[in-house]
C-alpha cells in the first residue's frame, strides 16, 4: 500500500524531522539566554562566508561523507556499526605506519598506499566484532562499543609506549615526511587562477570521499554483491532462501564498513594533523550515524548530511569563539537530529502519512 | 602487598564499583523488559550534572538527588516513548541520548556557572558524608577481620549502602513477585503476557522508571559521593562498563553485583599502579583499562558458556489488532 508519494518519505520527513531538531536547538538557545537568530547568522557566516569557512566545513564533510558511509552500509545489511570511532581511530593507525614507514617518491602514490592502510586497519578492526555476529550471533553493537574502547586504549598505549619519538612529550607520532603531505584545495585551484584560503585544511581527501559515493553507490545499487547485502537487511529469512549467505554478507558489509571508517585517517591523520595524535577522529565515527541515518543511508543523501554536518560542526566552532554558546550546541543537535530521525520517526511519519491519506481520500472524491 | 594494601584498594574497589552497580542493575530491570538500554551513559551523565548543579545551587544534596533522578527518569522517558510508544529502534534512541547528555550538561553548565561546563566545588551538606557503621571505631583493632569491618565496609556514604542493598531488593522482585515474573515475561514473550490481559506497554514504562530511578542513583553517586562536583563528560564510559557488565552477569542480579565489583577492583588497580611489573614483562596501564571491554568481548564470544540475552529484546511490541 502506498501511503505517501516517494518524495515526501525520501525528502520531506527528513527534512521535517531536521526542522524539529533545529527549534528545539533553537529553543535551549534561547532557555541558556542567547538569541538563537544570531547564532545562526554567527554560524553561517563562520562556516560559508569566506573561503577559509568553507574550507574547514569541506574539511569536516570528508570525514563525515566516509564515517557516514560506512555506517549506511551497515544499517543497508541490518546492522548498526557503532564501532566507526574505534575503527577510524585504528585506520589513522594504519596511514601514520604506512607514511612513517615507506618512503614515498610522490603524495599520489603515497594516498594510495594510505589509504590502503587505513582501510585495511580499519576492517580488521571490525573483523572481531563482525565474525562474533555471524557465527556466535554476539550483537554487533555491543561488541562494537566495546572495541571503541579498546582502541582508544591501544591506541593510547602505541602513541606513548612506541611511535612517540624521544623527546616528544605528548602522546603522538612524528611529523609524516614532507612528500606525503596532501595538497590543500588552495594548492589544487591555485594553478587554475581561483583563490581558495591557505590555511583551511580541506585537501584532495574530499575528491577521494566524493569518488567513495559514487562508489558505493554503484556498489549498492548496480552490482550483484550490493543486491545480496540490501536482500539480507530487508529479510533475513528470504535472503536465505535464495541462497545468499549470511555469513558472507555479515563479514562483507562490515569489513567495508570498517575500511571506509579507517580511510577516513586520510583526511584528518595524513591531511591535516600530518602526524597522528590522540584524538584525531574527534567523534566523527559517531556523527557518521547521524549523517547516514538523515541521509536516509544513500550515498547522495550521505553527502548531503555530511555537507550540512560539516557546516554544523565549523559553525559550531565559530560559535564558541563569538558568543558563549559552547561548541556543544553541536553535539545537541546531532543528538537531535538522530533522536528525530531514527528513534521517534514514527512520531512525525504517522501525522504527515495520515494527511497524505485524506489529501487522496479528498482527490477521489 | 601487606594486608592493609589490599583493604585499601578492596575499599576503592567498592566505591568504583558502586555507580557500575546501580547502573548495572538499572540495565538489567530495562533489558530483562525487553529494552535495550544503551543510554545507561547518558542517564549517568545527566543525573551526575543536575545532582551536582542543584546541590551547588542549594546547598541540598538531597535536592542535587531528586534533581539528579528525575533528570535521569526523563532520559528513560524519552526513550520509553521512542521505543515502546512510537516503536522506533531502542539502540538508536539510546545513542542520541547519550550524545545529548553529553552536549547539553556542558551547555547548561556553561550558561549556569560559568566554569566551563563544570559545576563549583562541592563541599558539607552539598555532598553525602560518609556513614559510620556501628561499632566501626570499637573493633578497629581487632585483626584481619577490624580492618575490614571498620576500614573497608564502614565510612562509605548512604548510597553504596543502597546500591548493595538493591541487589537483594532486585533479585527479590524480579523472582519472587508477581511483577517480577511479568516483567521477566514482557522481555521473553510480550505477545504471551498481553494474551493474559496485562498490558505490555504500562510494565515497560514501569521497567524505563526502575531504570530511570537507579541510573539516576548512579550519577548522583559519582557527582555528589565519589567526587566532589561535576566536570565534563565525568561519567566517562561507566555506562558502557555496566553494560559489559550486564552481559558479563548475564542479566541476573547477583551475578550484576560481582561482575561489577571486579570491573571496580580493575579500576582500582589501574588507578593505584600505573604499569604494573611482574618482572618478566609489565602489564601497561592502558590494558587495564580495556580489560573490562576485552573480558565482555570473551564472554560475548562463548567463552565460558553462551551469554542469552532476554529474547524479546530490541524489538517493539505491536499488538495485534
Amino acid at each position: 500500500m502506498q501511503k505517501m508519494p516517494k518524495w515526501a518519505d525520501v525528502a520531506l520527513i527528513p527534512l521535517l524531522n531536521l526542522l524539529i531538531a533545529f527549534v528545539l536547538s533553537g529553543l535551549v538557545i534561547l532557555a541558556i539566554g542567547e538569541n538563537p537568530i544570531k547564532a545562526l547568522q554567527t554560524m553561517i557566516t563562520g562556516a560559508l562566508g569566506s573561503t577559509y569557512g568553507w574550507g574547514y566545513t569541506l574539511y569536516y564533510a570528508t570525514n563525515f561523507i566516509f564515517t557516514g558511509l560506512a555506517v549506511s552500509i551497515a544499517f543497508k545489511a541490518a546492522m548498526f556499526n557503532i564501532g566507526g570511532e574505534g575503527q577510524a581511530m585504528i585506520g589513522g593507525l594504519g596511514v601514520a605506519l604506512v607514511c612513517l614507514y615507506i618512503p614515498f617518491p610522490h603524495w599520489s602514490v603515497a594516498l594510495l598506499f594510505a589509504m590502503a592502510g587505513g582501510a585495511i586497519f580499519g576492517a580488521a578492526w571490525a573483523f572481531i566484532p563482525a565474525y562474533l555476529q555471524a557465527r556466535r550471533g554476539s550483537h554487533v553493537v555491543i561488541t562494537t562499543i566495546m572495541f571503541n574502547f579498546i582502541a582508544a586504549s591501544l591506541l593510547n598505549y602505541v602513541l606513548v609506549n612506541v611511535l612517540r619519538p624521544q623527546g616528544e612529550m605528548n602522546p603522538q607520532t612524528a611529523a609524516f615526511p614532507e612528500a606525503t603531505h596532501l595538497p590543500t584545495l588552495h594548492e589544487v585551484l591555485a594553478p587554475i587562477g581561483i583563490s581558495f584560503s591557505k590555511s583551511a585544511p580541506v585537501n584532495v581527501s574530499l575528491f577521494v570521499a566524493l569518488a567513495a559515493c559514487v562508489i558505493v553507490y554503484l556498489l549498492m545499487w548496480r552490482s550483484r554483491l550490493g543486491y545480496e547485502i540490501r536482500a539480507f537487511g530487508l529479510s533475513q529469512d528470504a535472503s536465505v532462501y535464495a541462497g545468499i549467505s549470511p555469513f558472507k554478507i555479515i563479514m562483507v558489509a562490515m569489513l567495508l564498513s570498517g575500511g571506509l571508517s579507517g580511510m577516513m585517517s586520510i583526511n584528518n591523520t595524513m591531511g591535516e594533523a600530518e602526524r597522528l595524535v590522540l584524538n584525531s577522529v574527534e567523534g566523527a565515527g559517531f556523527i557518521g550515524i547521524a549523517v547516514a541515518l538523515m541521509g536516509r543511508n544513500h550515498p547522495f543523501g550521505v553527502l548531503l548530511a555530511a555537507l550540512l554536518f560539516g557546516f554544523l560542526y565549523q559553525g559550531g566552532s565559530e560559535l564558541s569563539l563569538w558568543t558563549k554558546i559552547p561548541r556543544e550546541l553541536v553535539t545537541v543537535i546531532q543528538a537531535l537530529v538522530i533522536l528525530f530521525t531514527g528513534a521517534l520517526d514514527n512520531m512525525v511519519r504517522g501525522p504527515v502519512e495520515r494527511i497524505f491519506i485524506r489529501a487522496a481520500k479528498r482527490g477521489a472524491n | 602487598m601487606d594486608f592493609l594494601t589490599i583493604i585499601q584498594i578492596a575499599d576503592s574497589a567498592l566505591r568504583l564499583a558502586t555507580p557500575l552497580l546501580l547502573a548495572c542493575l538499572a540495565g538489567l530491570f530495562s533489558e530483562r523488559a525487553g529494552i535495550f538500554d544503551i543510554g545507561l551513559e547518558g542517564k549517568i551523565l545527566a543525573s551526575a550534572f543536575f545532582s551536582a548543579a542543584v546541590a551547588a545551587a542549594t546547598g541540598s544534596v538531597w535536592l542535587g538527588l531528586l534533581a539528579g533522578v528525575a533528570s535521569s527518569i526523563a532520559f528513560s522517558g524519552v526513550h520509553g516513548l521512542a521505543s515502546i510508544t512510537f516503536q522506533g529502534n531502542q539502540l538508536i534512541s539510546g545513542v542520541a541520548l547519550n550524545f545529548f547528555a553529553s552536549g547539553i550538561t556542558i551547555l547548561i553548565g556553561t550558561a549556569w556557572f560559568g566554569l566551563g561546563g563544570r559545576t563549583p566545588s562541592l563541599s558539607g551538606g552539598q555532598r553525602f558524608s560518609p556513614v559510620e557503621l556501628p561499632f566501626a571505631n570499637a573493633v578497629a583493632d581487632v585483626p584481619i577481620l577490624g580492618p575490614i569491618y571498620s576500614d573497608l565496609l564502614s565510612g562509605h556514604t548512604i548510597l553504596v549502602y543502597v546500591a548493595l542493598l538493591m541487589v537483594p531488593l532486585s533479585w527479590f522482585v524480579l523472582y519472587r513477585t508477581r511483577f517480577g515474573l511479568r516483567l521477566r515475561a514482557v522481555g521473553e514473550n510480550p505477545a504471551a503476557v498481553d494474551t493474559a490481559g496485562v498490558s505490555v506497554i504500562r510494565l515497560r514504562y514501569a521497567a524505563m522508571l526502575i531504570a530511570g530511578t537507579l541510573c539516576g542513583l548512579a550519577g548522583v553517586y559519582l557527582a555528589t559521593g565519589l567526587a566532589a562536583g561535576f566536570v565534563k563528560e565525568m561519567s566517562a564510559g561507566r555506562g558502557y562498563i555496566a553494560l559489559a557488565a550486564l552481559i558479563f552477569a548475564r542479566w541476573r542480579p547477583w551475578h550484576a553485583l560481582y561482575a561489577t565489583l571486579l570491573f571496580g577492583l580493575l579500576e582500582a588497580i589501574a588507578n593505584r599502579y600505573q604499569n604494573i611489573d611482574l618482572g618478566t614483562f609489565v602489564i601497561p596501564v592502558q590494558f587495564m583499562q580495556a580489560l573490562p571491554y576485552i573480558l565482555t568481548v570473551i564472554i560475548l564470544a562463548g567463552f565460558g558458556g553462551t551469554a542469552v540475552a532476554p529474547k524479546a529484546g530490541g524489538q517493539p511490541y505491536v499488538k495485534e489488532r
